[in-house]
């Protein structure tokens, strides 16, 4: 320390300062190793180790509490022959393309709404991502609530306006179930991405529209020309983040139906839970999840030529 | 002048007035579930928008013939320490990566950042295996360990952003000064980014609150549960479902998220839009 402390005093010693910068590069790489181990060794542990285990699993016919033995693509033979596997399939895009579409259209409306000076501005943003901040498995519950067939609000509503003569089976029947749970995850999606649009919205520089309304360019075309081309890469982040969550659903499906009825609302990540952990299959749930890979590299890829770009 | 207040109300008042009311709506109605009696929740006659007659049942029931407390008591315990320390490898883990920039610092950043798009239902299978053998299995520990995988990219990719912010010259002064690297790390650079030390900690607290799946399969005795789990194993069995004190739980549940919320909302926003746009 106190060599140190002489060098910066006296820095025309130069073969001093030389073995001074050398030692700071050592101590940077050793340093820099030192700290970023914690959080790479938690990863490596709990996050790529799993995320390779898991593949093998699936060549596997390990059940709950056993080791398996390797069965090669015995899972994944007997996946691609069942029809119940089409089906979630099936599903598991629906729900994705459905829900992430409504939830940028509607997120992305939202953000253009409040994307003014107005009083209370803060507060009103400040509710807004509320459904995102709730943890789902509540707001799941609620919904849960709501769609009861005899005691829902929505239907009683419906009925005194006249609507409907006859009570909803919201859960009961397989499109009605698809459709609620869609509507319940872009309910809980929509400020995700409003919040994130937003931001985009807001760095956007005012001038630029009014010198297009001089120029005579009306909402739509200031909308297409200006505010769409500005936020498209952040547009593509937010996008691509939702479609993976959305895709590798869980907690919102199991909660309000937990796949139901006739498996017409299972997704991936719900039939792998059934399979490995209520039925013990930890290879062919492991086989299930693998399904889910394919998206997981192309939402990586996306994302990391939007970084690219940026820098 | 008229003009211009029907053209607000069409593109103003009347969206925000029916988006505001449609992501409201469901509160509204898990809040007077709450304190409504069983027999007025089953009456179809009654209107089911308004409370009759308020009711505390619900929630004493919740705190009597359940173990809810100890619920919330085990989610404090997780979401606290897995916070602290997914908050603690992220700052370390940042700074390395935004300013000490050894070789391959830019690779793991990268693959840090990636590891957040991992969802946790390709892993949770392989994960309980690893759980099992590791002796963790139904201990609210495994949950420690394994949440911070899904806070520490977020948490490091926000940090990256604040240490960006943060003028290199300070740092080589004090250097020059005789501080060593640590010093200035510990005496510099922390006190500095600690708006986003907080962003971080508050998104870290409220996501592992909000965790699911994880706690779901690691953890099988009623008194280690976290609360979101508790209220849906144990107050749902078979056929018989406890409204009342369904949503009362899940209103209960939600006020510490809400309360750290409303606190540091705009940290809040800014690191949501932050960790977006760097």
């Amino acid at each position: 320390m106190g060599n140190e402390k002489n060098l910066a005093i006296n820095p025309g010693k130069r073969l001093g300062q030389k073995w001074r910068w050398f030692s700071l590069l050592e101590d940077r790489t050793l340093l820099g190793i030192a700290f970023v181990a914690p959080a790479v060794v938690l990863l490596f542990a709990f996050l790529a180790y799993p995320l390779v285990l898991g593949i093998w699993l699936g060549f596997t016919n390990t059940v709950i509490g056993q080791k398996g033995d390797f069965i090669g693509l015995a899972n994944y033979i007997s996946l691609l022959q069942d029809q119940l596997f089409w089906k979630v399939t099936y599903f598991t895009f629906l729900y994705t393309i459905a829900a992430v579409l409504f939830k940028l259209i509607l997120g992305f409306a939202l953000a253009i709404v409040l994307n003014r000076e107005f009083r209370a501005k803060g507060f009103v943003r400040a509710i807004v991502l509320l459904p995102w901040i709730i943890p789902t498995v509540l707001s799941a519950i609620c919904f849960w609530w709501l769609f009861d067939t005899t005691f829902s609000g929505i239907t009683w509503i419906l009925m005194k306006v006249g609507l409907i003569a006859h009570k909803i089976d919201y859960l009961g029947d397989p499109t009605n179930a698809r459709i609620c749970i869609i509507v319940a995850n872009i309910w809980r999606g929509i400020p995700f991405f409003t919040i994130g649009l937003l931001a985009g919205l807001q760095t956007i520089n005012p001038t630029l529209y009014e010198a297009a309304s001089i120029d005579g360019a009306g909402g739509w075309h200031r909308f297409r020309h200006i505010t769409l081309p500005l936020v498209i890469p952040l547009l593509t982040v937010v996008t691509t983040f939702s479609t993976i969550w959305t895709f590798a659903d869980f907690q919102l499906i199991w909660v309000i139906t937990k796949g139901g009825p006739a498996n017409a609302t299972h997704v991936y990540g719900t039939l792998s839970f059934q399979r490995a952990i209520v039925g013990g299959q930890f290879g062919e749930g492991a086989a299930i999840s693998v399904f889910i890979l394919p998206v997981l590299i192309v939402c990586v890829l996306v994302t990391y030529k939007y970084l690219r770009r940026e820098e | 002048m008229r003009e211009e207040f029907v053209a607000r109300l069409i593109k103003f008042y009347i969206p925000l007035f029916i988006f505001l009311f449609v992501l409201l709506f469901p509160f509204y109605w898990m809040f007077i579930t709450a304190f409504k009696s069983d027999m007025e929740l089953y009456d179809l006659k009654l209107n089911p928008f308004l409370i009759h007659q308020p009711t505390f049942k619900n929630v004493i029931m919740l705190f009597k013939e359940t173990l809810f407390n100890r619920w919330m008591l085990n989610t404090f315990f997780v979401s606290i320490l897995a916070t602290l320390l997914s908050l603690g490898a992220s700052l370390l883990a940042a700074y390395a990566i935004q300013r000490l920039r050894f070789k391959t610092s830019g690779t793991i950043g990268i693959s840090i950042f990636f590891s957040y798009l991992v969802p946790p239902t390709i892993i949770f299978i392989p994960l309980a295996t690893i759980i099992f053998e590791v002796r963790l299995w139904d201990s609210l520990w495994s949950l420690v360990l394994v949440y911070p995988t899904f806070l520490i990219p977020f948490c490091t990719w926000l940090l990256m952003g604040y240490f960006k912010s943060i003028p290199k010259e300070m740092e080589e002064c004090a250097m020059i000064d005789g501080a060593s690297r640590f010093r200035v790390f510990w005496q510099i650079v922390v006190p500095l980014a600690l708006p986003g030390i907080l962003s971080a900690g508050i998104f870290a607290f409220t996501l592992s609150w909000n965790e699911f799946l994880y706690a779901l399969v690691f953890i099988s005795t009623t008194t280690q549960k976290t609360v979101p789990v508790g209220l849906i194993t144990e107050l749902v069995r078979g056929d018989v479902y406890h409204w009342g004190p369904l949503m009362t739980g899940a209103l209960l549940a939600s006020v510490p998220v809400a309360l750290v919320y409303s606190f540091f909302v705009e940290h809040y926003v800014a690191g949501m839009t932050g960790a977006l746009k760097e």
